[in-house]
């Protein structure tokens, strides 16, 4: 069979689609040549398009600043109605200013983007106030015929439409028309981003470029310095130890919340996390002191895990144990029943499950219970929507391990 | 703290105050990181100063430790993976190797080098790597002009169609000989010229540059565009040839149109080039064929500026300057004898067209 040159693959050797959680879209790893695996994340379309416009307000800018400032110069020489023509100082003078002007314009054009882009940052000032760069999509290094490349055809997206009406205007043409099709050619390639993963636009597509995230981070303390870290109050000299039990109801997940909520420092959310972890694991904490309580239990939270990673065992959240409990718990679900929900579906019922809303949780457990025909009853959501959410996720992922989605 | 703090903490891989610190802390995985953390420090300090583009102010003991440093970085990365849930200290040295990746595996020359490297080889090269679009090309020019011919000696009506309001001034079906040939010689005396070669050369790079930029629709508008902007040579040749002007025409448009016409042959079959790697990608996916030549044509469209640049000179002063037909085809003769020697005889073994 003939291949059309947009089909490069039989059905057959379809590549298996993985499970990719809505947050994780933009990510894409690139292995260095060390081997170590490195996230990139797409830049997001909104923020291109802001650097974008930033640029072009940066260019136009400077277009207008420099003709300004040669028409200043131009009057300081002394202009006279057609004195460009002549053979006199004057207009050798006004000469060099116009070709000046000219050579200017065509920089501003052609010339800015490459300029920067080329850079040690790989980016244009708008993409860098927009935190962009631009990256060879094959992790290797970013050329200069690439970013020539990508550059060039940069001038068919944008200013074609602007010359094309410009020209249908001074010509006399149909304005209207001119202005239509530039409109609908400038539609094809503004809107070229959302129809591909990677949000390509055309020049990234021919120079083999694509624009990436440029994070930069500040290193932040360590955690486990002070005195709390090592379950003592300062404030009121008692001492957190956790038992073993009451630090494995929580995972990574939750421990990474609590680092953020330790970082920010805000009182309120330390209170409120503090209390919240209480009323898990059965603890009063004295109210004032959350801050070594949490600082404790942060510690020890995290050296127990780790601990657990070095020897392979990871737990990525809470609803693991319960994962596990769930798939030999009362409630089975048969193939039909985990039929009728999908990925999003899933992904929804996992947020309902980390807000932990009694109301929203009946709720969801009584829209479900109705789909699949069983009644739940509202005490009973909780379980009923872990054991649900547990066997979906494990159907879901042998579905993506057999190459159907 | 500042910067002398940092560097001079920077010379010793572990002070006692960090080593007192790593024992300090309660995690293992936190003393992994405040052992290591100065390394780190001092690759972000130079890491930042390169992105800023200050180079000079950086030591040649730094810019020597860049590599080591940021391999240190890159195992610190993957060990820290395994071993710690410190998210912002996993974030920070995610963010930090990948800047210090993008600088060691950055492009390595400035433009003004590249342009020079292209100079010496590599534009030529790529030209003739691209061969086969430069003769599609080629047709599609010559192609053009006997269209142009063709129409207007059917009709002359054709003539006002194909060539634009500004060159149609007095050049008109039924004009003279006399004032034909006043368009083609006795310019030597105006003024303004320079103004008029800038212009032209504007206006020459937008139409290469857009010749270039349509292949990506798998090159049918490049080869429109060729065949559209040569009906007006043919035009043109028509015109004059009625007067028995053909070849004062041809040297009053070889003295810059040998190096001009062959840069838009050049454009044009990039853009060709694109297109055909886009419509017949053999083995490489669409995507893979596109990127591939988009940078092989890159190189050729530098190289077609420059050409510009010397064509808007030619045509601004020299044509004007030269008056005497024979002058003027011995003059583009030779530019077009030179450029094809450039592309096709003159090559140097060590750079390939990928400049690698």
């Amino acid at each position: 069979m003939a291949r059309l040159p947009w089909k490069r693959k039989a059905a057959g050797e379809r590549r298996a689609p993985r499970y990719v959680p809505a947050a994780d879209k933009r990510l894409r790893r690139v292995i260095t040549p060390e081997g170590v695996a490195l996230p990139f994340a797409i830049g997001s379309r909104a923020a291109r398009a802001s650097a974008l416009l930033l640029d072009l307000f940066f260019i136009v800018g400077s277009m207008v600043g420099t003709t300004l400032l040669l028409i200043w110069v131009a009057g300081g020489v002394g202009i006279q109605g057609d004195s460009l023509d002549k053979n006199t100082p004057v207009a050798h003078a006004l000469q060099a200013l116009a070709i000046g002007w000219i050579i200017a314009m065509f920089l501003y054009r052609n010339a800015y983007f490459l300029f920067f882009e080329l850079g040690p940052r790989g980016a244009t000032p708008g993409k860098r106030i927009c935190g962009l760069r631009i990256a060879a999509r094959d992790g290797g290094r970013l050329t200069t015929e690439a970013v020539i490349a990508r550059n060039l055809v940069r001038d068919i997206e944008l200013f074609m439409p602007l010359v094309f009406f410009a020209s249908a205007y001074s010509s006399g043409a149909d304005t209207d028309e001119a202005g239509w099709a530039g409109l609908a050619w400038f539609a094809i390639f503004v809107l070229f981003p959302f129809f591909n993963r990677d949000a390509l636009r055309c020049g990234d597509v021919i120079a083999g470029t694509w624009v990436v995230d440029a994070p930069r981070r500040k290193l932040e303390k360590a955690m486990s310095l002070g005195e709390g870290a090592r379950g003592r109050s300062t404030l009121t000299g008692a001492a957190y130890r956790f038992g073993e039990a009451e630090l494995a109801v929580y995972g990574e997940y939750e421990l990474q919340v609590l680092e953020r909520v330790l970082r920010d420092g805000r009182e309120e959310a330390l209170a409120e996390v503090a209390a919240t972890i209480c009323a898990k694991i059965g603890w009063s904490a004295g109210s004032g002191d959350e801050r070594a309580f949490l600082e404790a239990y942060y510690t020890q939270l995290r050296e127990r895990l780790e601990r657990g990673m070095r020897f392979g065992q990871r737990k990525a959240d809470k609803f693991v144990p319960y994962a596990r409990q769930a798939t030999s718990s009362a409630w089975r679900f048969t193939a039909t029943e985990l039929s009728y929900y999908g990925e999003q579906q899933l992904d929804v019922l996992e947020q309902v499950l980390r807000a932990d809303d009694p109301e929203t949780l009946g709720d969801v457990a009584a829209r479900i219970g109705g789909k699949i025909g069983r009644d739940v009853d509202t005490a009973d959501a909780r379980p009923f929507l872990e054991a649900y959410y547990a066997q979906l996720r494990e159907k879901l992922a042998g579905r993506v391990v057999s190459g159907v989605r | 703290m500042s910067t002398l703090a940092q560097r001079v903490t920077g010379w010793f891989s572990k002070t006692e105050e960090q080593a007192a610190a790593a024992s300090e802390a309660a995690l293992r995985s936190d003393r992994f990181r405040l052992e290591r953390e100065t390394d780190w420090k001092r690759l972000e300090a130079i890491v930042t100063r390169m992105e800023k583009g200050r180079l000079r102010g950086i030591s040649d003991e730094d810019l020597l430790a860049l590599p080591v440093l940021y391999r240190t970085a890159a195992s610190s990365l993957s060990i820290a993976r395994e071993t710690s849930l410190d998210r912002a200290t996993l974030s920070y040295l995610e963010a930090l190797t990948q800047r210090a990746w993008f600088l060691v595996y950055g492009p390595r020359t400035t433009l003004w080098g590249w342009f020079r490297r292209c100079l010496g080889g590599g534009w030529g090269a790529a030209v003739r790597a691209i061969w086969i679009d430069l003769l599609i090309a080629l047709a599609a020019m010559i192609a053009g002009t006997v269209v142009g011919w063709l129409l207007v000696s059917s009709n002359p009506d054709w003539y006002y169609s194909l060539v634009g309001a500004n060159f149609a001034d007095e050049r008109v079906p039924g004009a003279s000989r006399e004032v034909l040939h006043g368009t083609l010689f006795g310019h030597q005396k105006e003024n303004g010229l320079s103004v008029f070669a800038a212009l032209l050369f504007n206006n020459n790079a937008q139409v290469s540059i857009l010749a270039f930029a349509l292949g990506f629709a798998f090159g049918l508008p490049s080869i429109m565009l060729l065949v559209h902007n040569t009906t007006m040579l043919g035009a043109l040749l028509w015109l004059y040839h009625g007067q028995g002007l053909t070849l004062d025409l041809i040297g009053w448009l070889s003295v810059h149109g040998t190096t001009e016409l062959f840069a838009i042959l050049l454009a044009g079959g990039a853009g060709i080039h694109i297109g055909r790697a886009m419509a017949f990608p053999g083995e490489a996916t669409v995507l893979e064929a596109a990127a591939a030549a988009g940078r092989r044509a890159a190189q050729v469209m530098a190289g077609v500026v420059f050409m510009l640049i010397v064509a808007a000179l030619l045509e601004g002063f020299a044509r004007q300057l030269v008056d005497i037909t024979s002058t003027r085809l011995a003059l583009g003769g030779f530019m077009l004898v030179f450029w094809c020697g450039y592309f096709f005889v003159w090559r140097r073994g060590r750079v390939s067209a990928e400049g690698h």
